[in-house]
């Protein structure tokens, strides 16, 4: 099983892993990313590059179930406006075993950081907004998968 | 040729896409870019500073000195910040 999902309404990790623990697998593991309150901040949204969003998190997908032991993979993205506190990304693996899901997860998310065509502004109270600067950590966290 | 744009590089530029002739001796992104940014104080702007721009070339992820080739659509983008 194999699931690309980009959503412009509210997305929940219950719905995005739906199906993952019917795989005959022993293990599902998933990551969700939440919208964080970094200095008052009200809200963040999401711009993407429609087709190469999608193309491009299902060849990570791929990757994953060639260095992986995996029977289902799915990952659920916001875009549009979403509120501190509510979901931005739910990426979630299933695998006979522990380790594969565990690593294949950490794997999806760090390099959807880096690979994906997706852009975060953040919006603040007092009504103004900033494009969010890449994190170099995000980059040490992806290239270790490399 | 087909240009996206995305995020800081589309709000400078003031259009999410354009179509544009580029002239016989742009053989590169990096030659797109350099024309582009005459095209207008908002291009001028949105291209200032290259090493902070990425490219995808028929929406695969290229580097700044990749060739056009017969590609259709070039996009250009500050570095990817989703998740």
């Amino acid at each position: 099983m194999k699931r690309v999902l980009i959503s412009g309404e509210p997305i929940s990790a219950e719905v995005a892993l739906a199906g993952l623990s019917d795989l005959g697998g022993g293990a599902v593991s998933s990551f969700t990313g939440i919208s964080r309150d970094d200095g008052g901040v009200t809200a963040i949204e999401l711009e993407h590059y429609p087709g190469m969003t999608e193309s491009s998190l299902m060849r990570l997908i791929d990757e994953a179930f060639a260095r992986w032991a995996l029977l289902g993979a799915a990952i659920v993205h916001r875009i549009g406006r979403v509120a501190v506190g509510e979901p931005v990304v739910v990426v979630g693996t299933a695998s006979r075993h522990r380790a594969d899901a565990l690593e294949a997860t950490a794997f999806l998310i760090d390099r959807l950081k880096t690979d994906a065509p997706f852009w975060k502004k953040e919006h603040y109270a007092d009504g103004t907004s900033v494009w969010v600067d890449v994190k170099s950590s995000d980059d040490d966290r992806s290239s270790r998968w490399s | 040729m087909r240009l996206m744009y995305f995020a800081a590089v589309r709000e400078a530029i003031g259009v999410a896409s354009e179509t544009c002739d580029l002239p016989a001796d742009v053989h590169n992104i990096n030659d797109a870019i350099d024309w582009l940014a005459g095209q207008s104080s908002g291009h001028a702007l949105a291209f200032q500073d290259k090493a902070r721009l990425r490219f995808a070339l028929d929406q695969d992820m290229v580097p700044l000195d990749a060739a056009l080739g017969d590609a259709h659509e070039l996009a250009i983008f500050p570095p990817v910040t989703g998740g």
